[in-house]
């Protein structure tokens, strides 16, 4: 079993999208487009498409979200879909049901797809490999894994700011460590082909050998940012300070937060991006969060357009003979 | 009842036997490896022609799950697993529940196993009450009720004080203490190898220094305690190396791998694979080659299958959530075999890690075929080829990880003090 293999069906099409890993550029490339054809879905009266008519979605959320959960949610209902929305405590599950027990559940209420997420590495994996050949899962993050619509939606955003990937330098700032988005990114950012992926980080929020993830590793910011086209900046976990990975917020805001200052060394045309939510004050200062640069909110509203093309693919909704679906 | 075995390649590495020939057994002991005794006549003669026969293994560890979590495992259904594997010693740790830190558990343990009589069991004592590592457990009534040894299997002790102690303990106890050599603080919430893969998958990471510190700082204490110190279960090359070098000055240590971390790296855990998920973690591809030399120059001295047997739950969720260990006791000889055939081993020193070593770090009359030692033999078709399929093993637990490998060599006979306790 590899990482890749499990998210295909027998004819190379996405089936599951678990993460950006291992996905040929050309299929990263069809869910941009698909999202574009999206894009103008929620600009109109009437904002809802048939695609997914009859269709069951079940949010499955093991750990607490609201955006992610919500632009799931929305976009499941544009395509007309039927949502579900399950948000299971992790201390349910632990009182005795197991996950494949919810799973059976679920599955016998006759849904089509799963959207998932976990605090665990690897449980949309997991739960892919559990689920009826019928039912496709989409990962909505798992653990420090992976959380591949945000990294599409990011490139969606890069995309309509700078046209193409080619030519980019790209600086992730923050806790790579405990990131997913972080890992789903830099997959994406490097199979479509982007010049230059930078972290930046101390060492502490550094998973080992981050290097051959295609990464180059910088500590110093004002370095790190030198000539960017695109900072994207982590959210910083309160909790990280009460272990022994940062001594203080204002320390880490003196090193790694973002100021309009430190950003004077990216390129003029820099976009700063952020998945959300934003802690003011600690990774980025509001001037720089709020400011001309800023696309944080343009990501949001993209992620409806991508989380629909997503849930359209694996649901077969492209294929070329299948236009209708069943 | 009196058995000849003829005509087989007979390894013996303890008195250095390489060669073909008979052996005589009457009474459960071995008679003879020459000529036929004065009128003996068998009962039954076992044709080894083109086989090889060897001690009985001695596996220094495997989890058999009784008492505890007869779910998962018990001692007849791993006693039966193991001897069609040619394993007639096993050497279980404390950690059932409750925790062999009483006699009455020790006695439980024997007693079962010796209603089933397949393979000899044997149990190391816990080293403190409960494995909690604050107070030392009775280690001398440990030992009469017929432990062979005492450790606190996985479970960490942080207060480097209360080691001490036990060192000091045990050493005056005249018992060999089993180490597990793992830095609970370092760590920490880790299920993977740190490096490549886990930064990949995203799992908490296990440095390589949770394991080498744990070997230093562990050595200093065996240095001032004079402890007789057994290293289990390492992972890594470097530990290997510095309890290699403490050996060369003197000190009295050994140490043995499981027959997993000579096969396996961190690549095999990819696509989150539960039954790759193992403590101490599968490590990079270095330190695997690494522990191959080591076991065919010496420095690791046994190798073990650390059989742990679990249920298909047990490793049937998101793979940080699944219980680490894989299910290895009837692969130990074919994997070792394996090695043998890709010539990382010779044969000789891979039966003497699995036999005459490993009874020599519990002190068992066992893993030698000589005249008068208990008749403990396997007999090995080397030249069949087989698949491992894992719905297909005896033992209880499914959860091994080498479904589907093909392997070349197969015990056809295992007698276990002269009864013939699995044939194929």
């Amino acid at each position: 079993m590899t990482v890749t293999n499990i998210q295909l069906d027998s004819n190379g099409r996405l089936k599951h999208f678990l993460t950006t890993e291992g996905l040929s550029q050309q299929l990263l490339l069809d869910i941009l487009n698909h999202a574009e054809s999206f894009a103008g879905v929620g600009k109109r009266a009437v904002k809802k498409v048939p695609l997914l008519r009859g269709k069951t979605v079940v949010n499955l959320f093991f750990e607490p979200s609201t955006r992610t959960r919500t632009t799931f949610e929305l976009a499941a209902k544009r395509l007309s879909a039927d949502v579900l929305n399950l948000n299971i405590p992790y201390s349910s599950t632990s009182k005795g049901e197991t996950l494949s027990d919810t799973l059976r559940t679920l599955e016998a209420m006759h849904s089509d797809m799963f959207v998932v997420r976990h605090d665990n590495s690897g449980a949309a994996h997991y739960i892919a490999s559990q689920v009826a050949p019928h039912i496709s899962v989409i990962n909505g993050g798992d653990g420090r894994h992976a959380h591949p619509t945000q990294a599409m939606l990011d490139m969606f955003t890069i995309r309509r700011h700078k046209g193409t990937f080619s030519s980019l330098v790209v600086a992730i700032v923050g806790d790579i460590l405990h990131s997913r988005v972080a890992r789903s990114l830099i997959h994406a950012l490097t199979t479509l082909g982007v010049c230059e992926v930078r972290v930046v980080a101390p060492n502490t929020l550094l998973p080992a050998e981050v290097e051959k993830l295609g990464v180059h590793v910088f500590h110093d910011m004002r370095r790190g940012l030198a000539d960017a086209d695109v900072v994207y900046m982590l959210r910083l976990q309160r909790e990280r300070m009460r272990s022994a990975l940062l001594p203080s917020e204002n320390e880490y805001f003196y090193r790694y937060g973002l100021t309009r200052e430190k950003l004077a060394v990216a390129r003029p045309d820099v976009i700063v991006m952020h998945p959300g939510p934003i802690n003011r004050g600690i990774e980025i200062e509001s001037s720089v969060a709020d400011g001309e640069h800023s696309v944080i909110l343009e990501q949001v509203s993209h992620g409806i357009a991508v989380r629909m093309a997503v849930m359209a693919m694996v649901m077969g909704r492209f294929h070329d003979n299948n236009a209708e679906g069943t | 009842m009196r058995i000849k075995i003829s005509n087989g390649h007979i390894i013996n590495p303890a008195t250095r036997v390489d060669r073909v020939g008979d052996i005589y057994i009457a009474d459960g002991k071995i008679l003879s490896l020459s000529d036929a005794p004065d009128g003996f006549k068998a009962d039954r003669e076992i044709d080894a022609t083109d086989k090889l026969v060897c001690p009985g293994l001695v596996d220094l560890c495997a989890h058999l799950r009784e008492p505890g979590a007869e779910n998962k495992a018990t001692i007849a259904s791993e006693t039966s697993a193991a001897v069609t594997g040619g394993i007639t010693s096993i050497c279980c740790p404390p950690d059932t529940r409750p925790v062999v830190d009483t006699p009455a558990v020790a006695e439980l343990i024997h007693q079962r196993a010796t209603q089933v009589n397949k393979a000899r069991v044997y149990t190391l004592g816990a080293m403190t009450f409960g494995l909690a590592g604050e107070r030392l457990a009775e280690m001398d009534t440990l030992k009469r009720a017929g432990c062979v040894g005492i450790s606190n299997a996985l479970a960490p002790i942080e207060n480097t004080e209360v080691l001490r102690r036990a060192m000091e303990y045990a050493a005056s106890c005249d018992l060999t203490l089993h180490l597990f050599a793992e830095d609970s603080h370092l760590r920490n919430q880790g299920v993977a190898h740190e490096g490549a893969v886990s930064t990949r998958l995203g799992l908490p990471g296990i440095p390589e220094t949770a394991e080498t510190v744990a070997v230093s700082s562990a050595l200093l204490l065996i240095e001032q305690t004079g402890v007789r110190a057994h290293f289990c279960r390492l992972s890594t090359g470097r530990g290997v190396a510095m309890i290699a070098e403490a050996g060369r000055r003197g000190l009295a240590v050994s140490a043995d791998v499981g027959i997993c971390h000579l096969h396996l790296t961190e690549m095999d855990i990819d696509g989150f694979n539960s039954n790759c998920h193992l403590r101490p973690p599968l490590r990079s591809q270095r330190d695997r080659e690494m522990l191959q030399q080591d076991v065919a120059d010496g420095s690791i001295n046994a190798v073990c299958s650390d059989h742990q047997p679990h249920d298909a739950d047990a490793k049937s969720a998101p793979f940080s959530l699944t219980e680490p260990g894989a299910s290895t006791i009837e692969l130990l000889l074919p994997l070792m075999l394996h090695l043998v055939n890709r010539k990382h081993i010779n044969l000789t020193t891979a039966i003497a890690a699995l036999t005459i070593n490993p009874a020599r770090i519990l002190g068992l009359r066992a893993g030698n075929i000589d005249k008068d030692m208990p008749a403990d033999i396997c007999i090995i078709d080397t030249d069949t080829a087989w698949n491992v399929d894992n719905a297909a093993l005896v033992s209880a637990g499914k959860n091994s990880p080498f479904h589907g490998w093909e392997l070349t060599g197969r015990v056809t006979h295992t007698l276990c003090g002269g009864i013939p306790v699995f044939e194929r």
